[in-house]
């Protein structure tokens, strides 16, 4: 897929994010509009999955570990057609199956429920480590946030995966370098959070989380290290493209009044026209 | 009378899992640095392909069986109750009983019977904690008959189970061929008519001593095992109580929330009578010989004779 038609899909993901949270009157689109990129090329380029057969058995996993931006994942797994982007409204609310945090006995598509910081990794360590025991090839993904570090598991779980050279797993760390308290700098520095992988014996990818050529090369060079697992670390803009949510931490769990719904839908469409002069 | 054969249920835990890994090429089982106590080292070195140390990292050990059952894999996680179901709760509850996943785990050192190693180490409320937990099945064997019967019984079943074993080696009550696990199900060991005793683990032959001696001075006692707290044989408590008009529980386990708890429980619900809980009465314990700390909180034969007689005289 080429750069311009995954900028458009992540577009309309960023689209669901707000759709969703605004009418569940919560939720959390920040981290849901820094990570739509790395969703959307996860979804739509780099994993083999088929949204007609959710539960392939040789599909690659992915595991949301910051499961609390299960908006933006919705979206993606809804514009990738595992459910109709029309439920999307029906997002947190009573009698919906796109519960507030992701869910994995009726969302298709979803691989692993999750939701309490620190768990998700390490259920994605042992889908990657079940793969291995049985030689199958299928990949594991986990995304965590950058404020997710602070939780010890994230150290369990990253020490096992490099003591078990865990070649099949892909970390992703959403670094927007925000939390709900403030800057992650302020809060519990996870810094350098690069140093730590590396220490933890990982393969360690530095990128730009909004620039699909960068994320290209680097699931790339994940897929072509052996011996190690991989931790991609990708520098995000909280609230990416909707501007007065843009690295503002209140945004990590406010859905938007109908009026800044009104704006936000109404900056995303300019995005998505601008696209289609390309 | 010949010596009783006695054996720890954390060394039946061990043997059965090597027994059945040989039926079950997608048994797998994790610890936590703790192999040589938990026993799952027999399993270690009849596959250690199939053993997976998580080191120190119980939290960790949790989620990852997690995602290993999601592949087809049935992992029996294992460590000691205290880290089991206390420290590991939040992951056992999220990662595991959430989602409903097929993981078993296998809890030793549960008790006051860990002995010498003291309070820390001496988990009273593992059965509390897992039984609040929606769809999970918790058992509680009485010795080295059932213990195996209910590791064979966890893996034929879908679901999340926990299973407590203890550390101290026990008597073998339940070596007869008559002897049938069905999970979920208590048996009654003992019929009487003035009282009803229900309990498990290893306070089950206990209890059976007791029940014995107070048969010497006239006293009528039915004995129940309850070697699945969850789901909970309301149906035999409550018969054997409309019978008897009550009941004691006895526990290795804090008399808040475990069985005790779950014979109220059901007794509330469907005839109320009077019920006396031993157990740990919400105290922590301390170092000591394991029969000399069974002794001190009255879980021996002795002392749930003492404490009945003075429920009786009330």
């Amino acid at each position: 897929m080429n750069n311009l038609e995954l900028q458009k899909i992540a577009n309309e993901v960023r689209k669901g994010v707000i759709t969703a949270t605004y009418h569940a009157k919560s939720g959390h689109p920040g981290g849901s509009l820094s990570a739509a990129d790395i969703y959307t090329f996860l979804y739509f380029e780099e994993m083999n999955i088929d949204p007609t057969n959710p539960k392939m058995e040789t599909r690659d996993r992915f595991v949301l570990s910051k499961g609390h931006t299960a908006p933006g994942y919705y979206s993606t797994l809804a514009n990738r057609g595992f459910f109709p982007v029309e439920d999307l409204k029906t997002l947190r609310k009573l009698g919906s199956y796109l519960q507030g945090h992701p869910e994995m006995k009726h969302i298709p598509g979803v691989d692993m429920s999750s939701g309490s910081l620190g768990q998700g990794i390490s259920a994605a360590v042992g889908m990657a480590l079940g793969a291995k025991l049985d030689s199958k090839t299928n990949r594991v993904y986990t995304l965590v946030g950058d404020g997710e570090l602070q939780e010890g598991q994230v150290w369990e779980a990253s020490m096992f995966a490099g003591h078990r050279k865990l070649d099949n797993l892909v970390v992703i760390v959403d670094n927007n370098g925000l939390q709900i308290d403030g800057n992650i700098d302020d809060v519990c520095s996870p810094r350098p959070i690069d140093k730590k992988f590396e220490a933890f014996n990982f393969h360690v990818i530095c990128i730009d989380a909004h620039d699909f050529d960068q994320i290209r090369a680097a699931f790339k060079e994940a897929k072509e290290t052996k011996g190690k697992p991989t931790a991609i670390i990708v520098t995000s803009i909280k609230g990416k493209n909707v501007s007065f949510m843009e690295n503002k931490a209140a945004w990590h769990g406010t859905a938007p009044n109908a009026e800044q719904y009104e704006l936000a839908m109404a900056e995303l469409e300019k995005v998505g026209e601008a696209l289609c002069q390309k | 009378m010949s010596e009783v054969k006695k054996i720890a249920t954390r060394e039946s835990y061990g043997n059965a899992l090597a027994e059945l890994g040989n039926i079950y090429p997608n048994l797998v089982v994790l610890d936590a640095d703790l192999a040589a106590a938990t026993k799952t080292s027999i399993f270690q070195k009849a596959f250690p392909e199939r053993h997976i140390d998580c080191g120190i990292a119980e939290c960790n050990m949790m989620s990852i069986a997690a995602g290993l059952s999601t592949t087809g894999k049935i992992p029996f996680a294992s460590t000691f109750a205290m880290f089991a179901a206390g420290r590991a709760f939040e992951q056992v509850r999220n990662s595991i009983g959430y989602p409903h996943l097929n993981v078993k785990i296998g809890a030793t050192h549960a008790g006051i019977t860990v002995g010498e190693d003291g309070a820390s180490h001496q988990c009273n409320e593992d059965l509390a904690l897992m039984r609040t937990i929606p769809g999970m099945v918790v058992m509680c064997p009485s010795d080295d008959v059932e213990a195996r019967a209910a590791v064979k019984a966890a893996l034929e079943y879908v679901g999340p189970v926990y299973i407590r074993f203890g550390r101290a080696a026990v008597p073998v009550i339940n070596d007869r061929p008559d002897y049938k696990f069905e999970m979920g199900k208590g048996v009654l060991l003992r019929e009487g008519s003035d009282l009803t005793i229900v309990a498990n683990g290893i306070c089950v032959s206990e209890a059976l001593a007791a029940a014995e001696r107070l048969a010497e001075e006239g006293v009528s006692a039915e004995v129940i095992n309850i070697h699945t707290i969850k789901p909970f044989d309301a149906e035999l408590v409550v018969n054997s109580v409309k019978k008897t008009g009550k009941a004691v529980t006895v526990e290795e386990h804090s008399v808040i929330g475990g069985l005790g708890s779950a014979v109220c429980d059901a007794l509330c619900a469907e005839y109320p009578a009077p019920v006396k809980k031993l157990g740990m009465q919400d105290v922590f314990g301390e170092s000591g010989a394991a029969n000399e700390l069974v002794k001190k909180y009255k879980l021996d034969a002795d002392g749930i004779y003492q404490d009945i007689k003075s429920f009786l005289n009330k």
